[in-house]
């Protein structure tokens, strides 16, 4: 977790009531620029990545593309995703993005985490997972709608990227925007990032005539704090699966939020309710029942 | 198939009533066997760790100081799933063993369209073709048959996680999960108030195993009826003339 004194806590998963010291500091909303079009998929970022975490040896799995292992790991973040894409004139693209968390400002995992405090949102946008309140549910996995969170079963624990809040909690960039030797990856304020991000797209379309090149920023879940360049953003998914609209699924918003509360309160009114009933009607008495008992109704005895 | 069950549950009946003992006072009917006993409350255990353990990860910022009684977050988490299956199966049992007095009979629907005058205390017997269970224990017991399914296949589907089933799956099962459990959390409430101090006299039938012979007239006149040979109503007049200088009651 990231130092307390510059990180703001903005939400905080399954807590009650505001988060505590919201709003004292205001901050730069952070955001990491992935430029597909300059990516050349060399890994250095994964590299930069494991080692500053301080992860252990995942081994690899070659499966006949430039990509290192099929999917993230619990202990690899931060994966350069490889795709082949057939043109219509019959040549090919090869297509790498850098697959990670992507940070969302409406975070799917947090609504669906139901752990106090295991997931927390940064006022500067960083999404971040403290594993010691983690209850290993993994419903955060079907909150997610990258499919980012990793579950760790040998410490029964979800890890993710962490945008290095460690790092950019005291003013570094993270990791893997350090190793970056193509500028391929920029950090800064989100304003910054989509400025450049909308340039670079414009440059895209008017100097190399990429017609659908565009920045990807999925308003439908508040944009993210990372975005990327793409070649062509009206088909995110060729790249990987990057879905087009991104959503949290309605049982982590309305469900939880709502008709969750509602409806185990009315489970508790069953307990008043036979409360009342004992109250007002009384109980029913195996027949016929003792005469002593048969007291007069009303005079207060 | 019906055979074989009665025959399973026949022999668990023999065996566990020749480890444990049921006292039948003069006055009293045999209401639940060992058998019978010892699958409530194993149920009512499993029902009971699994609903507290849930829920700490059902409303957190409500009942999150459920948790540290089965040893914090994580635990519950790992513990849930595994009483759950303890009360499925438990109930399981249950069920075969219940399957036959539970059956529904047209005189349950009359006894549910009369609920009114038996909540508002107006009804003092119930209706002479209540058996050995009312309709409204009937009601309970198939709500928890359906509810166990719901429990079971979601359940499965939220402890292996969305890595095995993906992501809907788990969305949709975590709202199912959470309505059968909100539904069953609402009968415990009356479950436990009608068999405790709503109904006087219940809770003996699954401890000691015995109820008293006016209770079976009061509640249950069928199955007063089947094992006594005798008539209910008679029996409850017999029973008013018998107290010492009461003159006849005018309800």
């Amino acid at each position: 977790m990231a130092d307390r004194k510059t990180l703001q806590a903005e939400k905080i998963s399954g807590h009650s009531g505001a988060s505590p010291g919201f709003g004292v500091q205001r901050d730069f909303e952070v955001c990491k620029l992935v430029d597909t079009t300059t990516c050349i998929g060399c890994k250095a970022c994964e590299v930069a990545c494991v080692e500053w975490n301080d992860m252990p040896f995942s081994a690899t799995m070659f499966d006949n593309t430039y990509q290192t292992m099929p999917e993230t790991r619990w202990n690899f973040w931060n994966l350069i995703k490889f795709n082949e894409h057939p043109n219509p004139d019959g040549t090919i693209q090869w297509l790498m993005r850098k697959d990670q968390c992507m940070h969302c400002a409406d975070p799917g995992c947090l609504a669906a985490c139901p752990a106090d405090g295991a997931i927390v949102k940064y006022t500067n946008g960083i999404v971040d997972f403290n594993q010691e309140n983690c209850i290993g549910c993994e419903f955060c996995v079907s909150g997610c709608p990258f499919n980012i969170p990793r579950f760790n079963p040998g410490t029964k624990k979800v890890y993710k990227c962490t945008l290095c809040s460690d790092r950019v909690g005291q003013g570094l960039e993270p990791a893997c925007i350090k190793a970056c030797p193509t500028g391929c990856l920029k950090f800064g304020s989100k304003d910054d990032m989509k400025f450049i991000a909308n340039e670079r797209a414009r440059q895209l379309k008017e100097n190399f005539g990429m017609e659908n090149a565009g920045v990807y920023d999925p308003q439908s879940i508040g944009g993210t704090h990372v975005i990327y360049v793409l070649h062509d953003a009206t088909d995110p998914e060729r790249y990987g699966g990057l879905p087009k609209n991104p959503t949290i699924p309605w049982s982590y918003t309305i469900w939880k939020w709502l008709f969750k509360p509602v409806l185990g309160t009315f489970a508790l009114f069953g307990g008043l309710g036979v409360l009342l009933h004992y109250i007002a009607v009384g109980p029913r008495r195996p027949q016929p029942e003792p005469q002593e008992k048969e007291t007069v109704h009303g005079n207060g005895d | 198939m019906a055979t074989a069950i009665d025959r399973f549950d026949e022999k668990a009946r023999r065996t566990f009533d020749s480890i444990g003992r049921t006292e039948v006072h003069r006055g009293e009917l045999l209401r639940h066997p060992v058998y019978t006993r010892l699958l409530h409350w194993a149920v009512a255990l499993f029902f009971f760790l699994a609903l507290f353990t849930g829920f700490g990860i059902y409303l957190p910022w409500l009942f999150r100081w459920f948790t540290p009684f089965f040893g914090g977050g994580p635990l519950s988490r790992i513990l849930h799933p595994y009483f759950g299956v303890g009360f499925v199966f438990f109930f399981f049992l249950q069920m075969l063993n219940w399957l036959a007095p539970m059956l529904w009979s047209p005189g349950d629907t009359k006894w549910i369209g009369n609920i009114r005058r038996v909540v508002s205390g107006e009804e003092t017997l119930d209706p002479p073709e209540t058996g050995f269970f009312n309709a409204g224990q009937k009601a309970m017991f198939w709500e928890i048959v359906a509810g166990c399914i719901v429990y079971l296949i979601t359940g499965i589907i939220l402890w292996m996680g969305a890595r095995t089933f993906g992501a809907i799956a788990v969305a949709i099962s975590y709202v199912l999960h959470d309505i059968s459990a909100i539904i069953m959390l609402g009968g415990i409430f009356i479950h436990i108030y009608l068999s405790t101090i709503g109904e006087p006299g219940t809770f003996q039938a699954m401890t000691r195993g015995a109820v008293s012979e006016a209770w079976a007239w009061t509640f249950h006149p069928a199955w007063y009826k089947k094992v006594t040979g005798r008539d209910p109503r008679e029996a409850y007049e017999k029973a008013r003339q018998q107290q010492s200088g009461a003159p006849p009651k005018s309800s």
